[in-house]
């Protein structure tokens, strides 16, 4: 991943608001990210970060009362923000596909699965019936579908969990996209589940040489899939990483806190140490960093430079992929 | 942090309704549906072989053997005129479905097509159509029919197209409202972040998902249409006399109703059993597709 190659896609202060009746909601507030072909990308937060939203703005899915009001996509060359309906609609699915948390409920229950995944080829490829449908006995074997001849007449409600974001992922790959976004995709399944569900996604992201942006909440997760991970704070990016280099060494204070947060198995002495108060209000804007209230750094050094300058992504040393939205680039403790 | 550990499977929708054969199979064991089903497809096999089996011919006068009582040769009497009651109830069987067929299909073709725009497109469209639905419903019926007739001359085919008219607001209604809650199902949005267009979205996503309603709705709009083409012919508007429709074969005995019962009972019973009928089986379709109502 050399920085200076182009990436496949290039998010340039992305911002997207909600105009509720309660004042207007900044959810992604100038989010920068950079996926390179091939890649897989973690991007992690609490909920109300902002990943989801930034992951529905990629594919211009922000419906009313949201609207993305600034920024670039670059996707392939193209600004995603400029194409019209028609020209979004052709890229969704052959370009960029997207999963869902639960994928039983987004699968059409009245249709059988086999035919939910043959008419992306029936529609896109121009295939006939019969060929649409060999290909999806292939695509459910491939996501490790058991007897997938017979499984295509299944309905979704037939389906475990697991099974159904199985054949999602099948689905969503089925046009060899070049970007796949997975939206929390093993939140809704049990824990022995998960661990297969994700090495589907990997394996098959990384046959067809598809990027992957793995948006979750769940660090453990990221760690055992993601090459770089992006951490997510009130609307922005706090920190971005190669994922090794970010489990070793957290520069900003949020991610050093949810790193303290995680349980670790078999150490049964230490606490686990929560991040105190809670994400601000994103109806206001705030003049300095949107951590700064509960930054243990500010207070544990009366920094005053937090609450009224806001940070900007520094990479920690210059020319390496490690940045950092914070003043202090990890240099306190 | 880590409430992917907390969050197991989620809870087991109930299933929804699924598969032409699977609806077939729970009809089956639905005691309304066999009564129901029984009776209508005795009427449509009668419309189809009627005049192969009919002992005469329904327009046939036979001035000797006027308003005979029920008996052997005539098993339900003959009316004014000497035609044979159950020859001609049993043609009439053939406008029964006749009407339940056109009626319908303008209905449901136009009202569908209607509220699944109004229910997908932008608020203006939904806007639009919504209140020219209201104008038609808040238009009398009658007044309506009168407008149609005048246009097109009374008959049969007058009867069910103004009917058919009548009954888009409806549909329209229906599909509108059962769209707008499906829109915002996820795999509504799933699709669209799968690359289908609104089109596509419209007929291949939502409307296979309101279908269940379609078809409750239209058993119970079929019995609607027959009584009120039967209506329209009562008053003349519709069928015309030597037609052996039921509704207008009710106005020609209803002078006949003290001395002959039977000229007004047969073809009033053949209605009441066969929009009974429809009923049980829309009951059934109920119970069988859906199961929130009952």
């Amino acid at each position: 991943m050399a920085p200076d190659r182009e990436p496949l896609l290039r998010i340039e202060g992305l911002r997207t608001s909600f105009h509720t009746h309660e004042g207007v909601v900044r959810a992604v507030d100038g989010v920068d990210l950079a996926v390179h072909e091939g890649e897989i990308l973690g991007v992690v937060g609490e909920s109300g970060c902002g990943k989801t939203v930034t992951a529905m703005s990629i594919l211009r899915l922000v419906d009313r009362p949201g609207r993305i009001e600034g920024g670039r996509i670059v996707f392939a060359g193209r600004d995603l923000l400029g194409l019209s309906a028609s020209e979004m609609t052709a890229i969704r699915g052959e370009d960029i596909a997207m999963i869902f948390q639960q994928a039983k409920v987004s699968l059409n229950p009245v249709i059988p699965i086999g035919r939910q995944i043959a008419e992306q080829f029936m529609r896109r490829r121009g295939l006939g019936q019969r060929a649409a449908m060999a290909e999806a006995v292939k695509l459910l074997a491939e996501v490790g579908i058991p007897a997938p001849e017979s499984r295509i007449k299944a309905y979704p409600h037939e389906l475990s969990g697991g099974q159904a974001q199985r054949v999602m992922i099948a689905i969503a790959l089925a046009l060899h996209p070049r970007l796949l976004i997975a939206d929390e995709p093993t939140t809704a399944v049990d824990v022995t589940v998960q661990a297969q569900i994700l090495r589907v996604l990997r394996e098959r992201c990384r046959e067809l040489g598809t990027a992957l942006i793995l948006v979750t909440h769940d660090l453990g997760l990221v760690a055992q899939v993601a090459d770089r991970v992006a951490v997510m704070y009130a609307g922005q990016v706090v920190e971005q990483a190669p994922v090794a280099e970010l489990f070793a060494a957290p520069a900003h204070p949020y991610t050093r806190g949810l790193l303290r947060s995680l349980p670790r198995l078999g150490d049964v002495r230490a606490r686990l140490v929560e991040i105190p108060g809670t994400v601000p209000s994103l109806t206001r804007a705030l003049p300095g960093c949107r951590f700064a209230a509960r930054c243990d750094v500010r207070l544990a050094h009366r920094l005053d430079r937090c609450t009224e300058d806001a940070p900007l992504m520094m990479p920690l040393t210059a020319g390496k992929p490690h940045a950092v939205r914070c003043w202090f680039e990890g240099q306190l403790a | 942090m880590s409430a992917a550990l907390m969050a197991g499977e989620i809870a087991e929708a109930a299933p929804r309704a699924t598969g032409w054969r699977w609806l077939l199979r729970q009809l089956l064991r639905h005691k309304q549906a066999q009564i129901g089903g029984t009776v209508l497809l005795v009427i449509v096999v009668c419309a189809f072989i009627g005049p192969y089996i009919a002992p005469y011919d329904p327009l046939k006068v036979d001035a000797l053997n006027r308003l005979l009582p029920p008996s052997g040769a005539h098993w339900f009497g003959t009316d004014e005129l000497g035609r044979d009651m159950f020859s001609r109830i049993l043609f009439g069987t053939r406008y029964f479905a006749l009407i339940c067929l056109v009626s319908v299909s303008i209905a449901a073709g136009f009202g569908v097509l209607l509220g699944l725009i109004a229910g997908a497109g932008s608020y203006w469209g939904d806007m639009a159509i919504m209140r020219a639905m209201d104008v038609v419903l808040a238009f009398p019926f009658i007044l309506l029919i009168l407008a149609v007739v005048a246009v097109l001359g009374p008959s049969l085919w007058t009867a069910m197209i103004a009917v058919g008219i009548a009954g888009v607001p409806n549909y329209a209604r229906l599909v509108r409202g059962e769209v707008l809650s499906v829109k915002h199902e996820e795999y509504v949005e799933a699709m669209r972040a799968l690359g289908a267009g609104p089109v596509r979205i419209m007929f291949g996503t939502v409307l296979p998902n309101v279908v269940s309603a379609i078809v409750v709705y239209t058993s119970y709009a079929m019995p609607v249409a027959v009584l009120s083409a039967s209506a329209l012919s009562f008053l003349g508007l519709g069928a015309q006399p030597p037609l052996p429709e039921w509704g207008a074969m009710v106005v020609g005995g209803r002078t006949f109703l003290r001395t002959a019962w039977w000229v007004v009972a047969c073809p009033g019973m053949a209605i009441f059993v066969g929009v009974f009928s429809c009923n049980l089986l829309g009951n059934a379709l109920r119970d069988v597709l859906d199961p929130r109502g009952t």
